[in-house]
């Protein structure tokens, strides 16, 4: 897991594919910058701007009223010295503003959770997303929003 | 303090298994959206119209449904929370029902997503942090700056 992460956020967004292909072989995990490109821009995105100690991507699409393989709804847990003495609204702006870009195209749902490496190390749980309630479907504005990703 | 979230899990199955029903957008007392709030809604004057929504009451929610029926986890869990102590009497904006709402209100935030809380004119956060706020007391000191006691409070007044 931790070789997949290294592997996509040391790698620019610019790479060519021909880079990619030799160590395909080596990842259990279908290649991120063709199946993934939004975990993985928001991977980065999180890597750069608060140089975590610890960093987690979960794309729970799958468990929302979306098509498979969508990349709409997200957690990401960030654990960041960085959080140090900020309340938590502030903590999630400053998450919300390094993804703008996802957020205004293609990601529907963000569940933050900002901590300091000291609250982590006293609570290292990811919390749980409650269950979906069905509102993405029927949502015509989540077909453009899907659409945004894909191109 | 109960695990919101396997209650909240146990509370969309039995919704599930009971159908869902159509119902008219609602205020959390009952009443219908007023008539202002919509025609506020409608114009140009939307970001003013919000200005004066999320002060109008002391605790204003912007979610995906209604309280009655939340049609997305995350807004449930707000309704939910605010259930847990006791506060039945906000204001419930359904952003499903009006897309300029659901735009001119991420605008208004600064916040890209829904659900979205305000407390006394102020915005709170979202879903994540409300819960934060439960789990570690400080919505019951919040909602104490509002002039509303939790329910909590009480509940463990009676355990003790």
């Amino acid at each position: 897991m931790m070789l997949h992460v290294v592997l996509c956020c040391a790698r620019p967004i610019s790479t060519s594919l021909a880079l990619t292909r030799p160590l395909a072989h080596f990842r259990p995990y279908m290649d991120p910058d063709h199946s993934r490109p939004v975990e993985c821009a928001i991977r980065t995105k999180l890597t750069n701007t608060f140089k975590p100690d610890h960093l987690e991507v979960h794309n729970e699409s799958h468990m929302h009223a979306v098509p498979p393989g969508s990349e709409s709804h997200f957690r990401v847990l960030v654990v960041s010295s960085q959080f140090q003495g900020l309340p938590l609204i502030q903590r999630h702006r400053m998450i919300n503003e390094a993804l703008k870009e996802e957020l205004s195209n293609c990601v529907h749902a963000l569940a933050i959770q900002a901590k300091t490496p000291e609250q982590w190390d006293s609570n290292p749980t990811l919390a749980k997303s409650p269950p979906c309630m069905g509102g993405s479907k029927g949502d015509h504005t989540m077909e453009e929003k899907l659409k945004a990703g894909r191109e | 303090l109960p695990n919101i979230m396997n209650s909240l899990i146990r509370t969309a199955a039995r919704c599930l298994r009971s159908g869902a029903t159509v119902c008219q957008p609602r205020l959390a007392d009952g009443r219908l959206w007023p008539t202002s709030a919509r025609l506020l809604c409608a114009t140009a004057d939307l970001q003013g119209g919000l200005g004066e929504m999320v002060k109008k009451d002391k605790v204003v929610v912007f979610m995906k449904g209604t309280p009655a029926q939340p049609m997305c986890g995350f807004s449930n869990a707000v309704v939910q929370i605010l259930r847990m102590h006791g506060v039945d009497d906000y204001a419930a904006y359904n952003v499903l029902d009006n897309q300029d709402l659901r735009q001119g209100v991420k605008a208004f935030s600064n916040w890209p997503t829904i659900p979205q809380v305000y407390f006394n004119g102020e915005f709170v956060g979202g879903c994540d942090i409300l819960l934060q706020m439960h789990q570690n007391g400080d919505l019951v000191e919040e909602l104490k700056k509002l002039g509303i006691r939790s329910a909590l409070l009480d509940a463990e007044k009676e355990s003790k």
